[in-house]
Parts: structure tokens; C-alpha cells; sequence
């Protein structure tokens, strides 16, 4: 079990907003084909962290880092690097389902005829295989070019997990995917968390310390923009080093 | 006490809403009161193909093709220019303007689509106009091109404005869902962006539409007047507005020729309704499109 291979690294992360620090120091490495859950109270920085592992933070405007972030050993902002392929391999499922306003077939092609991809054929099965990775083809199949609006919250959610696979990425971020979900769909989002974990590493925050006891490997805990603990789920769950730790996981803080 | 206060206000805003509506009857009423008459002189069909518009003379003729044509054209000239630069700029302010251009921009659009429109007339009249006729050896500069022109520049800032709305409504997690896929930032306009807001776009457009085709004060100034069929966007014309406002003041109170102004009125009234009815339909479509509700 000990044979874990590093997929991403951050090194020393200082972000601000403006002037603003929303991460101190934050060194962590994320496990390949593990799943790492980012827990912590609101305003701690943890979607400013997933964000900027796919360089997404850049769309907010006047913002600044130090540090560097490693894609297997690759330095994601160095500046021979394309934003653009970042995203591909590193794809992210937000808070709220976000389906485009088209149908379901064009949401989970998009990704493929944005990176120039005009083989039909191949279109269609791409969209199928991710479809069903998303677990989602069996509740969609006779109906796939509906508008993708019409589908329900949870359905929503996976169809953005199968816009996302389509593209064939390696890691999978997905910030608070459950929040908007009622209990059954949020069941339903962890298995495929759990299936998924096999052909991707995977981060995932969440407010739901039994979500993450239950679909994690390890738990990083961040608080006022710092990483206080990371190790392994069990470890942090059942004897964390940490006193805040402890208080946060109990229930016993703010 | 509370209670009866709030019945009152409950009355008074009534009131308000309901003043609106009355005002809108009572100017269709008027329209069709007044308008109608001319139709004991002309038949319908002879007013609205008539080619020829000669209301003072004897026997007065009713056509108002010209003025219905030399509507059309400059308000089709108009969309030529207001379109393209129009949306444009909306898509300029919204993607590529940095925050703090856009905090000056912004407002600034608004300005220019609040300035009165005799100040564009006079524009064109002084500016435009002589350039053309120089330019192009026109006879007069004061044409259906001018009209255009001008009419064009008036409402782009309308078009500007409405489109950049449209495109702010654009949800930023459709722009973050496209850029998690690996899309660049034009890929996500075009494909993301633009079609999520694209009836709101066309609203903006039929709205520059029905703001240029209403307009008066503008081409009364610069369209020249010539109330005779358009061969050429060079030509002098004068659209429904300008007869209206041009010839109301001369035509006797009561007199057919009094009554067929209306019924031009009533014309145009007829054709801004339709847009209107048009862009709410777009827009409503659109809301409904990007699940914001009815
Ligand atoms: N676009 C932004 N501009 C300025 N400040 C921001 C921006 N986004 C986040 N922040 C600030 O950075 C800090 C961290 O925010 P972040 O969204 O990363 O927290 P979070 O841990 O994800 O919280 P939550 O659990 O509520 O989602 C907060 O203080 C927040 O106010
Ligand atoms: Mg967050």
C-alpha cells in the first residue's frame, strides 16, 4: 500500500486576492489513484486550492501566487505551459450542476469538438462510454438529445462528471459535488466517486465529514488558509495529531 | 391603522399600473378615432400601395408606399451599422474590457444612448451630410444613406447596452464549465457564451430596430424629405415619422389630409407593437432557456 506514486504536488502555495492571502504555505501532494478530500469551515481556502490546481484561479482578475504546482513533476504554471491542456487533464465538477443549455449529447461532446474532434463515429461512442462511466447512460439512453435542463439535480451533476471524462483527463477535481444534492443523488455521486478512484486520482471538498470518511484515502484539513493536517483518512478521523483537527472533525468548533 | 395604510397603498400603486394601461388604450383609440376617417376618402389597400403621396393636392392622393419604403430602407440601412457595432462593442465591454474600462465604459454607453436625438440630427446634418456630398458628388447629402448612417450611430449605444446585459445574464459557471474542459477563452464565446445569450442579443437588435424605424427627429433632419419611391440610398426620402411631424402642422384639423397622417400613425404603431411583441417573446424564450424562470 506504501508504493504511492505522487500525481500532483504543491510546493509552498501563497495566494492572494488582491492583497488579500487566502492560502499561507500550503505544501501537499495528492496520491495517484487515491482520492483526497479537502475538508475544512467555510472561507478556509479550500476551493481557492482545487482551483488552482487546474490554473482556473486565473480567470479572477488581479490575482497573485508563489509557490508551484506539480503535475507529475511539471511545474503547471511555468510559463511553456498551456493553460488550456492543464484543463483538459485536470478536469473539475463544480458546487451547482452546471449543464450547458443544450442537449445532453452536446454537453459531453463539447469538450471533444472544442479540442477539434470532428469524427462522428467516434464522437458517439466517446459520448456512450462517458455516459455510462457516469453511470448516468442507463437513465438517459432513449432520451439523449433533450435538453440536458430537464434532467434532474443529481442526473445534472453526473451528466457534468461525463462532460468531464469525455476528455479523457487524469485527475478529477470536484468542488462540494454533493451541495446541492439530495441524499439518494449524493449516495449515488459517492459510489461513482468510488468507481471513478480506479482510472483517476481524484480531490474532492466537502463540508460532510461522513462523506469524506466514506469515499476518502486521505484528508487534507485547512483552516484560515493553511493546511493543518494531512494524512490518511482513518489517521485524521480516528487519531488526528492536530488539537484544531480534532475540534473541527468533533464538531466542536465555531 | 397598519392596515388601512396598507390598503392605500395598495390602491395607489393599482392606480399607477393601471394608468399605463389606460394611457395605451387611450392612444390606440385615439389613432383609430382620428386614422380611420381618411379610409371614406381612400381604400385601405390604395393607402398602404399607393405609390403616390401628394396629400395637398387637387384631388389629394394617399399612397403611403414612399413614406412605408423610405422607412424601411433607413431602418434597414440602420441595422447595418448599429448591428455590427452594436454588438460589437457588447462583446468587446463584456469579454475582453478589463474591470476598470468597463466601470467607465459602461456608463458611458448609457450616456451616449440617453443623448436626445436631435443632437444626432444635427450631427448628421453638419457632419455627415456635407462629407458624404463631397465625397461622393451627391446632389444633396441629406439622403436615405445619411439617414441610415445616422439613425445607425443613434442606436448602436442602444444595441450596446441591451446585447452587454444579455451577456452579463450569461451564468459565469456555463464560461467555468467550458474553460474545465480544456476550452480557450474563444471557443467559450463562441460556443458557450454568445448562444446562451443569443436571444437576448436578437432582443437588443429588434429593440435598435424599433428605435430607429420610430424615430423622428433624426431623419426629419437628415432624410431629406422627398416623399417619392427610393431607387437608391443616395436619394432624398422621407420616412412614415417625418411626414407625420413634417405635415401635421400644415394639414387643417378634420381635413383628409389630418386623417391620414393618423392613419400613417397608426401604421407605425402597428409595426413597433409587432417588434415589441417579438423581442419579449425572444426574451422570455431566453430566460426560460437558461433556467431563470418565466
Ligand atoms: N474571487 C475572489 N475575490 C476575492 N476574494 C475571494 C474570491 N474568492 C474567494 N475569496 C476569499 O478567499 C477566501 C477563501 O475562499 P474559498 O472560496 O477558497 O473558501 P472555501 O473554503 O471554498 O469556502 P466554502 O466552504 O464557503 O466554499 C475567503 O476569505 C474568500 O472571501
Ligand atoms: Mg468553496
Amino acid at each position: 500500500m506504501d508504493r504511492r506514486i505522487v500525481k500532483i504536488e504543491a510546493r509552498d502555495i501563497n495566494f492572494f486576492y488582491g492583497s488579500r492571502q487566502a492560502l499561507s504555505s500550503v505544501s501537499i501532494e495528492i496520491y495517484k489513484n487515491q482520492v483526497t478530500a479537502i475538508i475544512g469551515p467555510s472561507g478556509c481556502g479550500k476551493s481557492t486550492f482545487i482551483r488552482l490546481l487546474n490554473r482556473m484561479n486565473e480567470l479572477v482578475p488581479n490575482t497573485s501566487l508563489k509557490g508551484a504546482i506539480l503535475l507529475e513533476e511539471e511545474d503547471i504554471f511555468d510559463p511553456s505551459v498551456d493553460p488550456v491542456e492543464i484543463r483538459r487533464r485536470i478536469g473539475m465538477v463544480f458546487q451547482k450542476p452546471n449543464p450547458f443549455p443544450k442537449s445532453i449529447f452536446e454537453n459531453v461532446s463539447y469538450g471533444l469538438k472544442i479540442n477539434g474532434i470532428t469524427d462522428g463515429n467516434f464522437i458517439e461512442k466517446k459520448v456512450g462510454e462517458s455516459l455510462k462511466k457516469a453511470a448516468l447512460w442507463d437513465e438517459v439512453k432513449d432520451r439523449i438529445h433533450e435538453n440536458a435542463l430537464k434532467l434532474s439535480g443529481g442526473q445534472q451533476q453526473r451528466l457534468c462528471i461525463a462532460r468531464c471524462l469525455a476528455v479523457e483527463p487524469e485527475v478529477l477535481l470536484f468542488d462540494e459535488p454533493c451541495a446541492s444534492l439530495d441524499p439518494i443523488s449524493t449516495s449515488k455521486i459517492e459510489e461513482l466517486i468510488l468507481e471513478l478512484k480506479k482510472y483517476y486520482t481524484i480531490v474532492i471538498v466537502t463540508h460532510n465529514m461522513q462523506q469524506a470518511a466514506r469515499v476518502s484515502d486521505y484528508t487534507a484539513f485547512f483552516l484560515l488558509g493553511e493546511l493543518i493536517e494531512f494524512g490518511k483518512t482513518q489517521d485524521i478521523f480516528t487519531a488526528p495529531k492536530d488539537k484544531r483537527t480534532e475540534d473541527y472533525i468533533t464538531g466542536r468548533f465555531g | 391603522m397598519a392596515k388601512l395604510k396598507e390598503k392605500a397603498y395598495r390602491w395607489i400603486f393599482t392606480v399607477l399600473a393601471f394608468s399605463s394601461l389606460i394611457f395605451l388604450v387611450g392612444i390606440i383609440i385615439v389613432l383609430f378615432k382620428e386614422g380611420l376617417p381618411v379610409f371614406k376618402e381612400v381604400k385601405p389597400a390604395d393607402f398602404i400601395f399607393g405609390k403616390a403621396w401628394y396629400p395637398t393636392f387637387d384631388p389629394p392622393e394617399f399612397g403611403i408606399l414612399p413614406l412605408i419604403l423610405a422607412s424601411f430602407w433607413v431602418t434597414v440601412g440602420a441595422m447595418f451599422v448599429c448591428v455590427p457595432l452594436g454588438v460589437g462593442s457588447a462583446l468587446y465591454l463584456n469579454e475582453l474590457a478589463g474591470h476598470r474600462q468597463r466601470a467607465v465604459l459602461k456608463p458611458l454607453v448609457e450616456i451616449l444612448a440617453s443623448i436626445p436625438s436631435v443632437v444626432y440630427g444635427f450631427f448628421g446634418m453638419m457632419m455627415i451630410a456635407p462629407f458624404l456630398q463631397n465625397l461622393l458628388h451627391l446632389p444633396t447629402g441629406l439622403c436615405a444613406f445619411t439617414a441610415s448612417l445616422t439613425l445607425g450611430i443613434m442606436a448602436t449605444p442602444t444595441v450596446c447596452s441591451i446585447a452587454e446585459d444579455a451577456l452579463s445574464y450569461v451564468p459565469k459557471s456555463f464560461r467555468e464549465a467550458s474553460f474545465a474542459v480544456g476550452a480557450n477563452r474563444w471557443q467559450t464565446l463562441v460556443n458557450v457564451v454568445i448562444p446562451a445569450a443569443g436571444s437576448g442579443i436578437s432582443t437588443a437588435i429588434i429593440l435598435g430596430m424599433s428605435r430607429a424605424i420610430g424615430e423622428t427627429m433624426t431623419v426629419l433632419m437628415v432624410a431629406g424629405g422627398a416623399a417619392v419611391i427610393p431607387h437608391s440610398f443616395f436619394e432624398p426620402v422621407r420616412p412614415m415619422t417625418s411626414a407625420i411631424a413634417a405635415e401635421m402642422g400644415e394639414a387643417p384639423m378634420g381635413s383628409a389630409h389630418y386623417h391620414s397622417l393618423f392613419a400613417i400613425a397608426l401604421v407605425l404603431f402597428l409595426i413597433t407593437f409587432v417588434f415589441n411583441i417579438v423581442a419579449e417573446l425572444i426574451s422570455r424564450r431566453f430566460r426560460i432557456k437558461l433556467g431563470l424562470g418565466g
